[in-house]
């Protein structure tokens, strides 16, 4: 049957009324049900996790809060970017995980204040995560699992070649060389031979820091050129593995046997056990001189209410509900899929899963060693040092003569950011 | 009066009302997705816009003056010009090669120009990705790895390795192997121009075919398209963006080198920064350079003279 351009429009049309009709109608609110028909509506998005039933889970969360109705969304790629430009809009979410927030959102009145939803739960959270979302005295966003990074090893490889764990950073160096085959690396530090996801780490394990508590560069000192250098061997000598399919995250290099040593997260354990067995152990990064310190890095999503919240009072009761009151779900959320420390720590030291072999040791390490990236350090610090440690490690630049400049980077984003307190 | 101003706007013929229905859609959309985006731009650029579009702090040009005499943008500007010495000629020599062979062929030529013009239609991220994650990686799988083992050659780490910059290879083949394809048809179009009287005269005065008859016909007769070509490649390696973000960034961030001006301005703008008056300033500086370059290599190749 032929048809005219007439009576084409006119379908068209049709169809486009009857899609405008369904979608007013709200027919299309992906829910099977409608329980929580003429309710609030709290928009909340969360990175994508790589754990299957995550996703799910914190659907089944969402849909047990009865006094709002709650849309959750799963947002693939590049998460805090979407969400760092979606705050500058009205139509970005009202309730959101975020690994922040930033200083500047915080100063830029993007997040609203959420001290009273913890009250006496307040001594409950891990301090070490609570801080870097505590500015001026409030609380803006509540953690909700901690994660780490840990060194992990291969034992198998590691007694064939006659290496014992590397407890100081020449070992780790010298164990690296030793471990080194045609076809296996010693250490896997990430693509980008280690700036991108050792950061801070091995300033702590140095004794250092990034931002002093009174607010100043950490690391102006000789020692941390020194530390910074010997990265450098790691690269030169050729120990470290680069260009493999999947970057540090994921294990996938230590369980192909691509390394013999991977720096990973905690979320990791559980695929390393699955793949490996017993034959693997953890470390935190190991110290160097004589004033260093084993460090791990620990980090917290938090959720965080937008300041452009629709109904800041719901968002706010339904992120108390969730991650302060529904302690259940906070241990379900970080156990039963991925594998993450519960940022209450009555959780965490009754969790049956951390309390042995490697997962118990990473949280002792957390404990002993953990550092959280100071709020202070803004995001073109970070550049700035990121920058300088590629140049170190794989160009062979000057240490002393790079971290000079980032010490006067940085001095100048404090100022920044201090003139506007 | 009404019916004269009604009739005014509409014009003889309705043909005012006709020109605005046709083009009235795409001048607003012009205006308010390119127009209006690149006039706040300018206007943010003088302010200092943290995590905000609508900034009260007026700080004149001092996010100019921040970036030019940030080391990292100028990084960015001299990644731009060793990518371009290497694209531009490259991607001109491939191009115009191809042009050359599939006007040659007698047989199958539509075949032959649709296979070297499919890789156009790929993504620039698909692409880079099939480059970064089988190709070019830096395990013994990876297909250049592999090819590598056979002669005995240890491994590479094509992206990571800075000394020798292995890197410019992936880059720079992975955007030949996308681009080759478009300049090849518009070569094709120009060959196609070049009337056969011009080799027939030529045959006819000794030369001799190949060399001699590319060199004093061809090539002279392909100046125009020659022209509009390098013109276009210079400007898109200047916007170079999809594959150097790809190959090259993680989920931390991005290594200071093979950083192109428009990858910095992003991660300053819109990474967790939020810079965006600082941001906004790189770009106003960006698009003045893209515009100068074009303008002087323009006048240069006299493109746009009555001769042409």
């Amino acid at each position: 049957m032929s048809m005219s351009r007439r009576r084409l429009l006119g379908a068209g049309g049709g169809l486009a009324l009857t899609g405008a009709l369904a979608a007013a109608c709200g027919s299309n609110t992906g829910r099977d049900g409608d329980d929580h028909a003429g309710q609030p509506v709290i928009k909340q998005w969360y990175h994508q996790y790589g754990e299957p039933g995550t996703e799910q889970a914190v659907r089944r969360y969402a849909d047990a809060f009865e006094k709002a109705n709650v849309q959750v969304q799963w947002r693939p790629g590049n998460y805090d970017q979407q969400t760092a430009a979606a705050l500058l809009t009205k139509s970005g979410p009202d309730v959101f995980e975020v690994n922040g927030p930033t200083l500047d959102q915080i100063q830029g009145g993007q997040v609203v204040d959420l001290t009273d939803l913890l009250s006496e739960a307040k001594d409950d959270f891990n301090p070490a995560v609570l801080a870097p979302k505590t500015y001026q005295g409030k609380v803006w966003a509540v953690p909700q699992v901690i994660d780490t990074q840990l060194l992990y090893y291969r034992k198998s490889m590691l007694k064939a070649s006659g290496v014992e764990p590397p407890r100081s950073l020449d070992a780790l160096i010298d164990a690296a060389k030793e471990l080194t085959t045609k076809d296996v690396k010693g250490l896997f530090l990430g693509n980008d031979g280690g700036p991108g996801v050792l950061g801070g780490t091995p300033l702590n394990a140095a004794g250092l820091t990034l931002v002093t508590e009174d607010g100043k560069v950490g690391f102006d000192d000789p020692a941390a050129a020194r530390t910074l250098g010997k990265l450098r061997q790691l690269y030169a000598e050729k120990s470290l593995l680069l260009g493999a399919p999947s970057d540090w995250s994921d294990p996938a290099a230590l369980t192909q046997g691509l390394t013999a040593m991977q720096w990973s997260g905690l979320w990791a354990l559980p695929q390393v056990k699955k793949a490996l067995g017993d034959d693997f152990g953890v470390l935190p990064f190991p110290q160097d001189g004589a004033h260093g310190a084993p460090a791990v890095p620990v980090g917290a999503y938090g959720a965080a209410v937008s300041a452009r919240a629709q109904d800041k009072a719901v968002a706010k009761a339904y992120v108390k509900w969730l991650w302060v009151e529904r302690t259940d779900y906070q241990e379900d959320f970080a156990l039963r899929y991925g594998f993450h420390i519960p940022a209450r720590i009555s959780l965490a030291t009754k969790a049956a899963k951390l309390r042995q072999g490697a997962a118990g040791e990473a949280v002792r390490f957390v404990t002993d060693h953990g550092h959280a990236e100071p709020l202070l350090w803004t995001s073109a610090s970070r550049t700035a040092y990121q920058d300088a440690l590629s140049r170190i490690i794989k160009g062979g630049a000057d240490p002393d003569g790079e971290l000079r400049s980032v010490v006067r980077k940085t001095e100048a984003e404090l100022r920044r950011v201090k003139k506007k307190s | 009066m009404r019916g004269t101003c009604v009739r005014g706007l509409l014009g003889p013929q309705n043909r005012h009302l006709w020109f605005w229905i046709f083009i009235g859609p795409f001048v607003l959309g012009l205006t308010l997705f390119t127009y209006v985006p690149l006039a706040w731009s300018v206007y943010l650029s003088f302010f200092d816009a943290h995590n905000t579009v609508s900034p009260t702090d007026f700080v004149g040009l001092d996010n100019y003056a921040a970036m030019l005499g940030d080391d990292a943008f100028t990084d960015s500007l001299v990644t731009f010009l060793v990518f371009t010495a290497f694209i531009v000629p490259a991607t001109y020599a491939l191009s115009l090669s191809l042009a050359l062979m599939v006007n040659r062929l007698r047989w199958a030529q539509a075949f032959f120009r649709s296979v070297f013009f499919l890789p156009v239609a790929c993504s620039y991220v698909v692409a880079a990705l099939i480059w970064k994650m089988s190709i070019f990686n830096g395990v013994r799988f990876g297909l250049a790895n592999t090819v590598l083992d056979w002669f005995g050659a240890d491994q590479i780490a094509w992206l990571s390795t800075t000394d020798p910059p292995w890197y410019w290879l992936v880059i720079v083949t992975v955007r030949l192997w996308l681009q080759a394809g478009f300049y090849m048809v518009l070569f094709l179009a120009g060959l196609q121009r070049i009337s056969p009287r011009l080799y027939e005269a030529a045959a006819v005065d000794g030369a001799r075919p190949g060399w001699q008859v590319f060199r004093h016909i061809t090539f002279p007769q392909l100046r125009a398209t020659s022209v509009a070509v390098v013109l276009l490649l210079v400007i898109n390696a200047f916007q170079a963006f999809d594959e150097f973000y790809n190959l090259l960034s993680d989920s931390r961030g991005y290594p200071p080198y093979a950083r192109p001006p428009l990858v910095y301005l992003y991660y300053t703008a819109l990474g967790q920064g939020q810079n965006l008056g600082l941001g906004s300033a790189g770009a106003v500086i960006l698009a003045l350079i893209i515009a100068v370059v074009t303008v002087v290599q323009a006048r240069w190749f006299g493109l746009g003279r009555k001769d042409d």
